[in-house]
Protein backbone atom coordinates (compact mmCIF):
# COMPACT_ATOMS: atom_id res chain seq x y z
CA UNK A 1 0.00 0.00 0.00
CA UNK A 2 2.95 2.28 0.26
CA UNK A 3 3.46 2.42 -2.68
CA UNK A 4 0.31 3.55 -3.81
CA UNK A 5 0.39 7.80 -4.58
CA UNK A 6 -1.66 9.42 -1.55
CA UNK A 7 -5.20 10.69 -2.36
CA UNK A 8 -6.28 13.60 -3.06
CA UNK A 9 -7.95 13.25 0.27
CA UNK A 10 -4.72 12.18 1.84
CA UNK A 11 -3.43 15.54 0.69
CA UNK A 12 -6.21 17.45 2.63
CA UNK A 13 -5.24 15.33 5.67
CA UNK A 14 -1.82 16.52 5.47
CA UNK A 15 -2.33 19.69 5.01
CA UNK A 16 -4.66 19.92 8.02
CA UNK A 17 -1.82 18.22 10.19
CA UNK A 18 0.04 21.08 8.68
CA UNK A 19 -2.66 23.89 8.90
CA UNK A 20 -1.94 27.30 10.01
CA UNK A 21 -4.70 28.98 11.07
CA UNK A 22 -7.83 26.63 10.09
CA UNK A 23 -9.47 25.63 13.26
CA UNK A 24 -10.34 21.53 13.12
CA UNK A 25 -14.12 21.64 12.23
CA UNK A 26 -16.33 18.63 13.39
CA UNK A 27 -17.67 15.47 11.25
CA UNK A 28 -21.13 17.61 11.42
CA UNK A 29 -20.10 20.89 9.66
CA UNK A 30 -17.82 19.05 7.20
CA UNK A 31 -21.05 16.76 6.38
CA UNK A 32 -24.05 18.68 6.95
CA UNK A 33 -25.44 18.44 3.61
CA UNK A 34 -24.28 14.76 3.17
CA UNK A 35 -26.30 13.97 5.99
CA UNK A 36 -29.05 15.81 4.86
CA UNK A 37 -29.19 14.34 1.19
CA UNK A 38 -28.83 10.74 2.45
CA UNK A 39 -31.61 11.92 5.15
CA UNK A 40 -33.55 13.02 2.02
CA UNK A 41 -32.87 10.36 -0.22
CA UNK A 42 -33.81 7.71 2.55
CA UNK A 43 -36.91 9.64 3.60
CA UNK A 44 -38.23 9.19 -0.27
CA UNK A 45 -37.76 5.38 -0.16
CA UNK A 46 -39.54 5.45 3.76
CA UNK A 47 -42.64 7.37 2.06
CA UNK A 48 -43.46 4.45 -0.15
CA UNK A 49 -42.36 1.26 2.59
CA UNK A 50 -44.37 2.47 5.47
CA UNK A 51 -47.42 1.18 3.50
CA UNK A 52 -45.58 -2.30 2.71
CA UNK A 53 -44.08 -2.76 5.95
CA UNK A 54 -46.64 -1.42 8.06
CA UNK A 55 -49.60 -0.67 6.38
CA UNK A 56 -49.89 2.96 6.59
CA UNK A 57 -49.97 4.29 3.19
CA UNK A 58 -48.08 7.44 2.39
CA UNK A 59 -46.69 7.38 -0.95
CA UNK A 60 -47.87 4.27 -3.48
CA UNK A 61 -46.21 3.68 -6.52
CA UNK A 62 -42.43 4.60 -7.21
CA UNK A 63 -40.77 7.28 -8.60
CA UNK A 64 -41.73 6.29 -12.05
CA UNK A 65 -45.04 7.42 -11.31
CA UNK A 66 -46.96 7.72 -7.47
CA UNK A 67 -50.10 8.28 -5.54
CA UNK A 68 -49.31 10.63 -1.88
CA UNK A 69 -52.08 10.12 0.44
CA UNK A 70 -54.04 9.24 -2.29
CA UNK A 71 -54.44 12.71 -3.48
CA UNK A 72 -51.07 14.02 -5.24
CA UNK A 73 -49.66 12.44 -8.50
CA UNK A 74 -46.36 12.84 -8.73
CA UNK A 75 -44.77 10.98 -12.27
CA UNK A 76 -41.52 11.67 -14.43
CA UNK A 77 -41.30 14.22 -16.63
CA UNK A 78 -39.21 12.15 -18.15
CA UNK A 79 -41.18 9.34 -18.78
CA UNK A 80 -43.65 11.58 -20.04
CA UNK A 81 -41.66 12.94 -22.61
CA UNK A 82 -40.63 9.04 -23.79
CA UNK A 83 -44.62 8.31 -23.66
CA UNK A 84 -45.56 11.16 -26.05
CA UNK A 85 -42.81 9.95 -28.47
CA UNK A 86 -43.98 6.37 -28.26
CA UNK A 87 -47.57 8.19 -29.17
CA UNK A 88 -49.57 7.54 -26.20
CA UNK A 89 -51.36 10.12 -24.60
CA UNK A 90 -52.07 9.36 -21.22
CA UNK A 91 -54.98 9.69 -18.38
CA UNK A 92 -55.14 13.12 -16.49
CA UNK A 93 -53.42 11.69 -13.83
CA UNK A 94 -49.94 11.27 -15.36
CA UNK A 95 -50.05 14.47 -17.09
CA UNK A 96 -51.08 16.47 -14.18
CA UNK A 97 -48.16 14.16 -11.84
CA UNK A 98 -45.56 15.24 -14.92
CA UNK A 99 -46.63 19.11 -14.52
CA UNK A 100 -45.90 18.90 -10.88
CA UNK A 101 -42.83 17.55 -10.87
CA UNK A 102 -41.29 19.36 -14.13
CA UNK A 103 -42.47 22.69 -12.29
CA UNK A 104 -40.95 22.29 -9.05
CA UNK A 105 -37.47 21.44 -10.74
CA UNK A 106 -37.74 23.95 -13.04
CA UNK A 107 -38.42 26.48 -10.52
CA UNK A 108 -36.24 24.99 -7.32
CA UNK A 109 -33.19 22.96 -9.07
CA UNK A 110 -33.14 20.28 -11.93
CA UNK A 111 -30.79 18.16 -10.67
CA UNK A 112 -31.28 18.54 -7.31
CA UNK A 113 -33.45 15.48 -8.34
CA UNK A 114 -30.01 13.63 -8.29
CA UNK A 115 -28.68 14.46 -5.61
CA UNK A 116 -31.55 14.73 -3.19
CA UNK A 117 -34.11 12.06 -4.70
CA UNK A 118 -32.21 9.44 -6.82
CA UNK A 119 -31.64 6.23 -5.35
CA UNK A 120 -28.93 5.54 -7.67
CA UNK A 121 -26.84 8.61 -6.21
CA UNK A 122 -25.85 6.54 -2.83
CA UNK A 123 -25.03 3.85 -5.11
CA UNK A 124 -22.58 5.55 -7.53
CA UNK A 125 -21.19 7.82 -3.94
CA UNK A 126 -20.43 4.88 -2.77
CA UNK A 127 -18.47 3.98 -5.68
CA UNK A 128 -16.71 7.05 -5.71
CA UNK A 129 -16.04 7.21 -2.43
CA UNK A 130 -14.27 3.12 -2.84
CA UNK A 131 -12.30 4.54 -5.81
CA UNK A 132 -10.67 6.92 -3.43
CA UNK A 133 -10.17 4.33 -0.44
CA UNK A 134 -8.55 1.69 -2.49
CA UNK A 135 -6.51 4.50 -4.11
CA UNK A 136 -7.47 3.96 -7.61
CA UNK A 137 -5.92 7.00 -9.53
CA UNK A 138 -7.22 6.60 -13.08
CA UNK A 139 -9.94 8.32 -14.36
CA UNK A 140 -11.00 5.67 -16.47
CA UNK A 141 -13.26 6.13 -19.90
CA UNK A 142 -14.13 9.72 -19.45
CA UNK A 143 -16.79 10.55 -21.79
CA UNK A 144 -17.00 14.12 -23.64
CA UNK A 145 -19.26 16.51 -21.76
CA UNK A 146 -22.08 16.23 -23.95
CA UNK A 147 -22.48 12.14 -23.97
CA UNK A 148 -25.72 12.47 -21.68
CA UNK A 149 -27.27 14.96 -23.82
CA UNK A 150 -26.65 12.31 -27.12
CA UNK A 151 -28.36 9.35 -24.99
CA UNK A 152 -31.07 11.72 -24.21
CA UNK A 153 -32.05 12.35 -27.56
CA UNK A 154 -31.35 8.63 -27.99
CA UNK A 155 -33.75 7.69 -25.48
CA UNK A 156 -36.44 9.82 -26.91
CA UNK A 157 -35.86 8.74 -30.61
CA UNK A 158 -35.89 4.48 -29.69
CA UNK A 159 -39.24 5.52 -27.84
CA UNK A 160 -40.39 7.11 -30.97
CA UNK A 161 -38.98 4.47 -33.40
CA UNK A 162 -40.25 1.13 -31.05
CA UNK A 163 -43.47 2.90 -30.10
CA UNK A 164 -42.56 2.21 -26.48
CA UNK A 165 -40.80 3.62 -23.24
CA UNK A 166 -37.59 3.19 -23.80
CA UNK A 167 -35.17 3.77 -21.52
CA UNK A 168 -37.52 1.81 -18.72
CA UNK A 169 -36.10 -1.32 -20.16
CA UNK A 170 -32.67 -0.41 -18.89
CA UNK A 171 -33.18 2.23 -16.10
CA UNK A 172 -30.82 1.44 -12.81
CA UNK A 173 -33.17 4.59 -10.93
CA UNK A 174 -36.36 2.34 -11.49
CA UNK A 175 -34.68 -0.49 -10.88
CA UNK A 176 -33.07 0.18 -7.46
CA UNK A 177 -36.56 1.45 -6.40
CA UNK A 178 -38.74 -0.98 -7.05
CA UNK A 179 -36.14 -3.75 -6.15
CA UNK A 180 -36.61 -1.97 -2.49
CA UNK A 181 -40.37 -0.61 -2.34
CA UNK A 182 -41.76 -3.88 -4.39
CA UNK A 183 -38.78 -6.36 -3.77
CA UNK A 184 -37.95 -7.24 -7.35
CA UNK A 185 -33.94 -7.73 -6.32
CA UNK A 186 -33.22 -9.75 -9.82
CA UNK A 187 -33.09 -5.99 -11.17
CA UNK A 188 -30.40 -5.47 -8.71
CA UNK A 189 -28.39 -6.64 -11.35
CA UNK A 190 -28.01 -3.14 -12.98
CA UNK A 191 -27.26 -1.60 -10.13
CA UNK A 192 -24.56 -3.67 -9.03
CA UNK A 193 -23.31 -2.83 -12.86
CA UNK A 194 -23.36 0.93 -12.26
CA UNK A 195 -21.31 0.74 -8.97
CA UNK A 196 -19.05 -1.55 -10.71
CA UNK A 197 -19.05 0.58 -14.19
CA UNK A 198 -18.09 3.44 -11.96
CA UNK A 199 -16.00 1.85 -9.51
CA UNK A 200 -13.73 0.52 -12.32
CA UNK A 201 -14.48 1.80 -15.60
CA UNK A 202 -15.03 5.37 -15.11
CA UNK A 203 -14.57 7.81 -12.71
CA UNK A 204 -17.85 9.65 -11.61
CA UNK A 205 -19.05 7.59 -14.55
CA UNK A 206 -22.77 7.34 -14.65
CA UNK A 207 -24.28 10.19 -12.88
CA UNK A 208 -21.75 12.68 -14.54
CA UNK A 209 -21.35 11.55 -17.87
CA UNK A 210 -23.97 9.14 -19.21
CA UNK A 211 -27.13 8.89 -17.25
CA UNK A 212 -29.95 10.69 -19.37
CA UNK A 213 -32.38 11.35 -16.38
CA UNK A 214 -29.91 13.53 -14.90
CA UNK A 215 -28.98 14.88 -18.80
CA UNK A 216 -33.18 15.96 -19.05
CA UNK A 217 -33.47 17.20 -15.42
CA UNK A 218 -30.99 19.41 -16.13
CA UNK A 219 -31.66 20.76 -18.88
CA UNK A 220 -35.10 20.82 -17.17
CA UNK A 221 -33.86 22.96 -14.37
CA UNK A 222 -31.76 25.32 -16.26
CA UNK A 223 -33.34 28.59 -15.15
CA UNK A 224 -34.03 26.96 -11.61
CA UNK A 225 -33.69 29.45 -8.78
CA UNK A 226 -32.09 27.65 -6.01
CA UNK A 227 -28.31 28.07 -6.53
CA UNK A 228 -24.62 27.39 -4.87
CA UNK A 229 -22.64 30.59 -4.72
CA UNK A 230 -19.07 31.21 -4.37
CA UNK A 231 -19.69 34.18 -2.26
CA UNK A 232 -16.75 34.60 -0.34
CA UNK A 233 -14.26 33.19 -3.27
CA UNK A 234 -12.04 36.25 -2.20
CA UNK A 235 -11.46 33.80 0.95
CA UNK A 236 -10.36 30.52 -1.55
CA UNK A 237 -6.66 29.27 -0.61
CA UNK A 238 -6.86 26.93 -3.94
CA UNK A 239 -6.65 23.91 -1.44
CA UNK A 240 -8.90 22.19 -4.26
CA UNK A 241 -10.93 19.96 -2.06
CA UNK A 242 -14.02 21.21 -3.91
CA UNK A 243 -12.94 19.93 -6.99
CA UNK A 244 -11.89 16.98 -5.34
CA UNK A 245 -15.61 16.23 -3.58
CA UNK A 246 -17.75 18.14 -6.37
CA UNK A 247 -19.40 15.12 -8.70
CA UNK A 248 -19.53 18.26 -11.90
CA UNK A 249 -16.18 19.90 -11.49
CA UNK A 250 -16.34 21.96 -14.24
CA UNK A 251 -19.18 23.65 -13.12
CA UNK A 252 -17.17 25.10 -10.23
CA UNK A 253 -14.37 27.04 -11.62
CA UNK A 254 -16.21 29.67 -13.35
CA UNK A 255 -17.64 30.80 -10.45
CA UNK A 256 -14.64 30.34 -8.01
CA UNK A 257 -12.12 31.39 -10.35
CA UNK A 258 -14.03 34.06 -12.56
CA UNK A 259 -13.49 37.37 -10.11
CA UNK A 260 -11.28 38.76 -12.54
CA UNK A 261 -13.53 38.10 -15.53
CA UNK A 262 -16.13 39.66 -14.28
CA UNK A 263 -18.40 36.42 -13.74
CA UNK A 264 -20.88 35.88 -11.36
CA UNK A 265 -19.74 34.06 -8.18
CA UNK A 266 -22.68 32.01 -8.23
CA UNK A 267 -22.62 28.84 -9.72
CA UNK A 268 -25.11 29.06 -13.01
CA UNK A 269 -24.06 25.57 -15.05
CA UNK A 270 -27.03 23.00 -15.18
CA UNK A 271 -24.75 20.02 -14.55
CA UNK A 272 -24.39 21.27 -11.09
CA UNK A 273 -26.91 19.02 -8.65
CA UNK A 274 -26.81 21.02 -6.06
CA UNK A 275 -25.50 18.66 -3.66
CA UNK A 276 -23.86 20.91 -1.31
CA UNK A 277 -20.94 18.43 -0.60
CA UNK A 278 -18.61 21.84 -2.12
CA UNK A 279 -19.93 23.86 1.08
CA UNK A 280 -19.48 20.73 3.49
CA UNK A 281 -15.60 20.08 2.53
CA UNK A 282 -14.42 24.21 2.31
CA UNK A 283 -12.69 25.12 5.62
CA UNK A 284 -13.08 28.43 4.12
CA UNK A 285 -16.54 29.09 3.98
CA UNK A 286 -16.11 30.26 0.48
CA UNK A 287 -19.49 28.40 -0.77
CA UNK A 288 -22.84 28.59 0.31
CA UNK A 289 -26.70 27.81 -0.78
CA UNK A 290 -28.40 31.19 -2.24
CA UNK A 291 -30.75 31.93 -5.38
CA UNK A 292 -29.62 32.89 -8.82
CA UNK A 293 -29.77 36.33 -8.66
CA UNK A 294 -27.51 36.67 -5.90
CA UNK A 295 -24.41 37.70 -6.75
CA UNK A 296 -23.24 39.06 -3.15
CA UNK A 297 -19.77 38.48 -2.30
CA UNK A 298 -18.10 39.02 0.98
CA UNK A 299 -14.50 39.84 1.19
CA UNK A 300 -11.95 37.67 2.54
CA UNK A 301 -11.84 37.68 6.15
CA UNK A 302 -15.39 39.52 6.55
CA UNK A 303 -18.06 38.36 8.89
CA UNK A 304 -20.76 39.97 6.90
CA UNK A 305 -22.45 39.40 4.04
CA UNK A 306 -22.22 42.30 2.07
CA UNK A 307 -25.40 43.20 0.31
CA UNK A 308 -23.51 45.10 -2.42
CA UNK A 309 -23.65 43.68 -5.42
CA UNK A 310 -20.85 42.12 -7.13
CA UNK A 311 -20.31 42.02 -10.21
CA UNK A 312 -23.42 41.50 -13.21
CA UNK A 313 -22.43 38.50 -15.28
CA UNK B 1 -7.67 17.19 -53.31
CA UNK B 2 -8.12 20.89 -53.88
CA UNK B 3 -4.40 22.55 -54.29
CA UNK B 4 -6.22 25.55 -52.94
CA UNK B 5 -4.29 26.59 -49.66
CA UNK B 6 -6.74 26.26 -46.63
CA UNK B 7 -8.01 28.81 -45.25
CA UNK B 8 -7.90 28.44 -41.17
CA UNK B 9 -12.12 29.00 -41.43
CA UNK B 10 -12.36 26.91 -44.53
CA UNK B 11 -14.23 23.33 -44.05
CA UNK B 12 -11.26 21.16 -42.83
CA UNK B 13 -10.27 23.81 -40.63
CA UNK B 14 -9.00 22.16 -37.63
CA UNK B 15 -11.86 23.67 -35.57
CA UNK B 16 -14.36 22.80 -37.53
CA UNK B 17 -13.49 19.26 -37.95
CA UNK B 18 -12.74 19.14 -33.95
CA UNK B 19 -16.53 20.05 -33.77
CA UNK B 20 -17.44 17.82 -36.98
CA UNK B 21 -15.84 14.88 -35.17
CA UNK B 22 -17.44 15.18 -31.63
CA UNK B 23 -20.82 15.58 -33.41
CA UNK B 24 -20.11 12.33 -35.37
CA UNK B 25 -18.94 10.49 -31.88
CA UNK B 26 -21.66 11.48 -30.31
CA UNK B 27 -24.39 10.49 -32.48
CA UNK B 28 -22.34 7.22 -34.13
CA UNK B 29 -21.97 6.33 -29.97
CA UNK B 30 -25.89 7.09 -29.29
CA UNK B 31 -27.08 5.40 -32.46
CA UNK B 32 -25.24 2.10 -31.53
CA UNK B 33 -26.67 2.13 -28.04
CA UNK B 34 -29.57 2.84 -29.79
CA UNK B 35 -29.77 0.14 -32.15
CA UNK B 36 -29.28 -2.13 -29.01
CA UNK B 37 -31.91 -1.01 -26.85
CA UNK B 38 -34.33 -0.98 -29.79
CA UNK B 39 -33.24 -4.55 -30.35
CA UNK B 40 -33.65 -5.26 -26.25
CA UNK B 41 -37.22 -3.23 -26.52
CA UNK B 42 -37.95 -5.34 -29.13
CA UNK B 43 -36.94 -8.99 -27.44
CA UNK B 44 -38.81 -7.70 -24.29
CA UNK B 45 -41.99 -7.23 -26.30
CA UNK B 46 -42.41 -10.97 -26.85
CA UNK B 47 -44.77 -11.64 -23.40
CA UNK B 48 -44.53 -14.97 -22.20
CA UNK B 49 -47.95 -16.65 -23.14
CA UNK B 50 -48.76 -17.82 -19.54
CA UNK B 51 -47.90 -14.05 -18.08
CA UNK B 52 -51.26 -11.91 -18.43
CA UNK B 53 -51.91 -8.01 -18.21
CA UNK B 54 -54.49 -6.92 -15.76
CA UNK B 55 -57.87 -5.98 -16.68
CA UNK B 56 -57.93 -3.23 -19.56
CA UNK B 57 -54.26 -3.55 -20.19
CA UNK B 58 -53.92 -1.92 -24.07
CA UNK B 59 -54.08 -5.50 -26.30
CA UNK B 60 -51.31 -4.99 -28.28
CA UNK B 61 -47.91 -5.37 -26.09
CA UNK B 62 -45.77 -2.64 -27.56
CA UNK B 63 -48.99 -0.34 -27.22
CA UNK B 64 -48.85 -1.58 -23.45
CA UNK B 65 -45.33 -0.71 -23.43
CA UNK B 66 -45.94 2.85 -24.37
CA UNK B 67 -48.19 3.77 -22.04
CA UNK B 68 -46.77 1.66 -18.69
CA UNK B 69 -44.50 3.61 -16.98
CA UNK B 70 -43.92 0.19 -14.16
CA UNK B 71 -45.08 2.64 -11.53
CA UNK B 72 -46.91 -0.09 -9.85
CA UNK B 73 -49.72 1.49 -8.67
CA UNK B 74 -52.22 -1.25 -10.21
CA UNK B 75 -50.40 -3.97 -7.92
CA UNK B 76 -51.11 -1.63 -4.69
CA UNK B 77 -54.79 -1.59 -5.85
CA UNK B 78 -54.77 -5.34 -6.40
CA UNK B 79 -56.77 -6.41 -3.32
CA UNK B 80 -55.84 -9.98 -3.92
CA UNK B 81 -52.14 -9.78 -4.49
CA UNK B 82 -52.67 -11.39 -8.09
CA UNK B 83 -50.64 -8.43 -9.79
CA UNK B 84 -46.92 -8.68 -9.27
CA UNK B 85 -44.06 -6.54 -11.36
CA UNK B 86 -41.43 -8.10 -13.53
CA UNK B 87 -38.36 -8.80 -12.27
CA UNK B 88 -35.84 -9.16 -14.32
CA UNK B 89 -35.40 -13.02 -15.61
CA UNK B 90 -38.87 -12.95 -15.75
CA UNK B 91 -38.89 -12.40 -19.24
CA UNK B 92 -41.86 -9.72 -18.96
CA UNK B 93 -40.70 -5.94 -20.19
CA UNK B 94 -38.87 -5.08 -16.83
CA UNK B 95 -41.31 -3.53 -13.76
CA UNK B 96 -44.37 -4.17 -15.87
CA UNK B 97 -47.26 -5.62 -14.27
CA UNK B 98 -48.57 -9.22 -15.00
CA UNK B 99 -50.37 -12.49 -13.48
CA UNK B 100 -49.74 -15.58 -13.71
CA UNK B 101 -53.30 -17.83 -13.61
CA UNK B 102 -52.06 -21.11 -12.27
CA UNK B 103 -50.40 -19.08 -8.94
CA UNK B 104 -53.17 -16.34 -8.38
CA UNK B 105 -56.06 -15.86 -10.44
CA UNK B 106 -57.93 -12.54 -11.27
CA UNK B 107 -61.10 -12.32 -8.71
CA UNK B 108 -62.33 -9.80 -10.87
CA UNK B 109 -63.10 -7.13 -8.92
CA UNK B 110 -66.46 -5.39 -9.55
CA UNK B 111 -65.24 -1.94 -9.27
CA UNK B 112 -62.11 -2.46 -11.84
CA UNK B 113 -59.41 -0.69 -8.48
CA UNK B 114 -56.34 -1.80 -10.90
CA UNK B 115 -58.02 0.26 -13.91
CA UNK B 116 -58.91 3.03 -11.62
CA UNK B 117 -55.35 3.10 -9.91
CA UNK B 118 -53.56 3.11 -13.19
CA UNK B 119 -51.94 6.85 -14.00
CA UNK B 120 -51.24 6.60 -17.42
CA UNK B 121 -54.11 4.68 -18.95
CA UNK B 122 -51.99 1.59 -19.75
CA UNK B 123 -54.82 0.05 -18.34
CA UNK B 124 -57.60 1.21 -20.30
CA UNK B 125 -59.97 3.52 -18.21
CA UNK B 126 -62.67 2.66 -21.16
CA UNK B 127 -63.24 -0.74 -19.25
CA UNK B 128 -65.95 0.02 -16.52
CA UNK B 129 -67.59 -3.32 -16.09
CA UNK B 130 -65.22 -6.09 -15.49
CA UNK B 131 -67.13 -8.85 -17.29
CA UNK B 132 -66.39 -7.07 -20.42
CA UNK B 133 -62.55 -7.82 -19.37
CA UNK B 134 -60.00 -9.56 -22.90
CA UNK B 135 -57.10 -10.65 -20.31
CA UNK B 136 -57.07 -13.48 -22.88
CA UNK B 137 -59.49 -16.59 -23.45
CA UNK B 138 -59.20 -19.94 -21.69
CA UNK B 139 -58.48 -22.78 -24.13
CA UNK B 140 -59.42 -25.93 -22.89
CA UNK B 141 -55.73 -27.33 -24.16
CA UNK B 142 -55.45 -30.98 -23.53
CA UNK B 143 -58.34 -33.12 -24.44
CA UNK B 144 -56.87 -36.39 -23.41
CA UNK B 145 -56.09 -35.40 -19.76
CA UNK B 146 -59.52 -33.56 -18.67
CA UNK B 147 -61.20 -35.42 -16.67
CA UNK B 148 -64.68 -34.64 -18.06
CA UNK B 149 -63.43 -35.66 -21.50
CA UNK B 150 -62.23 -39.22 -19.80
CA UNK B 151 -66.58 -38.99 -19.03
CA UNK B 152 -65.61 -38.57 -15.69
CA UNK B 153 -67.22 -35.56 -13.76
CA UNK B 154 -64.73 -32.63 -12.96
CA UNK B 155 -66.49 -30.12 -13.86
CA UNK B 156 -64.47 -27.64 -11.48
CA UNK B 157 -63.50 -25.38 -14.25
CA UNK B 158 -66.84 -24.87 -15.22
CA UNK B 159 -68.35 -24.68 -11.36
CA UNK B 160 -65.11 -22.23 -10.10
CA UNK B 161 -66.09 -19.77 -13.47
CA UNK B 162 -67.22 -16.06 -12.60
CA UNK B 163 -69.41 -16.29 -15.91
CA UNK B 164 -70.56 -19.75 -15.57
CA UNK B 165 -73.12 -21.01 -17.92
CA UNK B 166 -71.79 -17.92 -20.69
CA UNK B 167 -67.91 -18.23 -20.70
CA UNK B 168 -68.06 -22.35 -20.26
CA UNK B 169 -70.81 -24.54 -20.60
CA UNK B 170 -70.80 -28.37 -20.44
CA UNK B 171 -71.68 -29.67 -23.60
CA UNK B 172 -73.62 -33.19 -23.66
CA UNK B 173 -72.11 -36.28 -25.77
CA UNK B 174 -72.03 -39.53 -25.61
CA UNK B 175 -68.91 -41.86 -24.06
CA UNK B 176 -67.67 -43.72 -27.12
CA UNK B 177 -65.55 -45.50 -24.43
CA UNK B 178 -68.69 -47.07 -22.43
CA UNK B 179 -71.27 -46.35 -25.24
CA UNK B 180 -73.77 -45.82 -22.51
CA UNK B 181 -72.37 -43.37 -20.38
CA UNK B 182 -72.08 -38.91 -21.22
CA UNK B 183 -69.04 -36.49 -21.71
CA UNK B 184 -69.85 -33.54 -20.43
CA UNK B 185 -67.58 -31.53 -22.45
CA UNK B 186 -66.60 -27.86 -20.73
CA UNK B 187 -66.75 -25.90 -23.45
CA UNK B 188 -65.21 -22.35 -23.88
CA UNK B 189 -66.98 -19.59 -25.62
CA UNK B 190 -64.60 -16.62 -26.17
CA UNK B 191 -67.11 -13.80 -26.52
CA UNK B 192 -67.80 -14.60 -22.86
CA UNK B 193 -64.50 -15.57 -21.28
CA UNK B 194 -62.41 -12.40 -19.46
CA UNK B 195 -59.41 -14.50 -19.16
CA UNK B 196 -59.09 -14.57 -15.50
CA UNK B 197 -57.74 -17.61 -15.06
CA UNK B 198 -60.29 -19.09 -12.28
CA UNK B 199 -60.98 -22.24 -14.61
CA UNK B 200 -56.78 -22.75 -15.16
CA UNK B 201 -56.04 -22.17 -11.53
CA UNK B 202 -58.67 -24.80 -10.29
CA UNK B 203 -57.87 -27.20 -12.66
CA UNK B 204 -57.44 -30.57 -10.30
CA UNK B 205 -54.56 -31.88 -12.76
CA UNK B 206 -50.92 -31.72 -11.71
CA UNK B 207 -50.61 -29.64 -14.92
CA UNK B 208 -53.60 -27.55 -15.90
CA UNK B 209 -55.41 -28.75 -18.87
CA UNK B 210 -57.14 -25.81 -19.52
CA UNK B 211 -55.33 -22.33 -19.47
CA UNK B 212 -55.87 -18.89 -20.67
CA UNK B 213 -54.08 -17.89 -23.50
CA UNK B 214 -53.30 -14.37 -24.77
CA UNK B 215 -56.41 -13.89 -27.57
CA UNK B 216 -53.73 -13.80 -30.42
CA UNK B 217 -52.60 -16.78 -29.45
CA UNK B 218 -55.66 -18.51 -28.77
CA UNK B 219 -58.04 -16.79 -31.79
CA UNK B 220 -58.42 -17.54 -35.09
CA UNK B 221 -59.98 -14.90 -37.32
CA UNK B 222 -61.81 -15.14 -40.41
CA UNK B 223 -61.04 -13.40 -43.29
CA UNK B 224 -62.80 -9.73 -43.37
CA UNK B 225 -64.30 -10.79 -46.97
CA UNK B 226 -66.12 -14.43 -45.10
CA UNK B 227 -69.47 -14.36 -45.32
CA UNK B 228 -71.22 -16.79 -43.33
CA UNK B 229 -74.25 -18.04 -45.74
CA UNK B 230 -76.70 -18.81 -42.82
CA UNK B 231 -76.37 -15.80 -41.11
CA UNK B 232 -76.42 -14.21 -44.02
CA UNK B 233 -79.83 -15.44 -45.00
CA UNK B 234 -81.21 -14.84 -41.59
CA UNK B 235 -79.92 -10.48 -42.06
CA UNK B 236 -81.76 -10.86 -45.59
CA UNK B 237 -84.67 -12.43 -44.34
CA UNK B 238 -83.98 -15.39 -47.75
CA UNK B 239 -81.51 -16.24 -49.83
CA UNK B 240 -79.29 -13.62 -51.09
CA UNK B 241 -79.23 -14.33 -55.03
CA UNK B 242 -82.98 -15.18 -56.16
CA UNK B 243 -84.26 -18.00 -57.45
CA UNK B 244 -81.12 -20.47 -56.99
CA UNK B 245 -82.64 -23.64 -57.40
CA UNK B 246 -81.65 -25.60 -53.55
CA UNK B 247 -81.82 -29.39 -54.81
CA UNK B 248 -82.35 -31.84 -51.55
CA UNK B 249 -79.71 -32.83 -48.97
CA UNK B 250 -78.39 -35.88 -48.83
CA UNK B 251 -79.33 -36.59 -44.75
CA UNK B 252 -80.31 -39.85 -42.57
CA UNK B 253 -83.59 -40.11 -41.65
CA UNK B 254 -84.00 -39.45 -38.91
CA UNK B 255 -81.61 -35.69 -39.07
CA UNK B 256 -84.03 -32.78 -39.16
CA UNK B 257 -85.00 -31.13 -42.26
CA UNK B 258 -83.21 -27.83 -42.72
CA UNK B 259 -84.61 -25.42 -40.50
CA UNK B 260 -85.87 -23.17 -42.90
CA UNK B 261 -82.31 -22.15 -43.74
CA UNK B 262 -80.78 -23.55 -46.76
CA UNK B 263 -77.84 -25.85 -46.50
CA UNK B 264 -78.00 -25.11 -42.48
CA UNK B 265 -75.95 -28.05 -40.77
CA UNK B 266 -77.89 -30.90 -39.49
CA UNK B 267 -78.92 -31.39 -36.12
CA UNK B 268 -79.20 -34.18 -34.37
CA UNK B 269 -82.59 -34.32 -32.34
CA UNK B 270 -82.41 -36.51 -29.35
CA UNK B 271 -85.75 -37.55 -29.33
CA UNK B 272 -85.28 -39.68 -32.70
CA UNK B 273 -81.85 -40.76 -31.60
CA UNK B 274 -83.27 -44.56 -30.24
CA UNK B 275 -81.76 -46.74 -33.06
CA UNK B 276 -78.34 -44.57 -33.18
CA UNK B 277 -75.03 -46.34 -33.11
CA UNK B 278 -71.98 -45.20 -32.65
Amino acid sequence: MTALTPSPRLNREARLATADAMPQRGFFARNRYLLARRASQILVLALFLTGPLFGVWIAKGTIASSMTFDVLPLTDPLMLVQMLAARHWPEGLALIGAVIVAVFYALVSGRTYCSWVCPINPVTDLAFWTREKLGLQAKGWQPRPGTRHFILAMVVVVSALTGAIAWELVNPITMAFRAVVFGSTAALTFVAAVFLFDLFVARRGWCSHLCPVGAFYGLLGSGALLRISAGRRAACDHCMDCYGVCPEPHVISPALEGAKKGLSPVILSRDCTACGRCIDVCDRHVFRFTHRFDVSETAEGGTHRSNCSGEKP
Amino acid sequence: MSSEPKTPDGLLSPERRKVLETAARGVVGAAVAGVALTAHQKSAEALPTLAIRPPGALADETKFLSACVRCGLCVRACPYDTLKLADLGDRVAGGSPYFIARTVPCEMCEDIPCVKACPTGALDHALVDINRAKMGTAVLVDEENCLNFLGLRCDVCYRDCPVIDKAITLELESNPRTRKHAIFRPTVHAEHCTGCGKCEKSCVLEEAAIKVLPLKVARGELGRHYRLGWEEYKKNQGPLIKDVIDLPDRAPNDVTPPSGVPDAPPIIDPTKMKGWKP
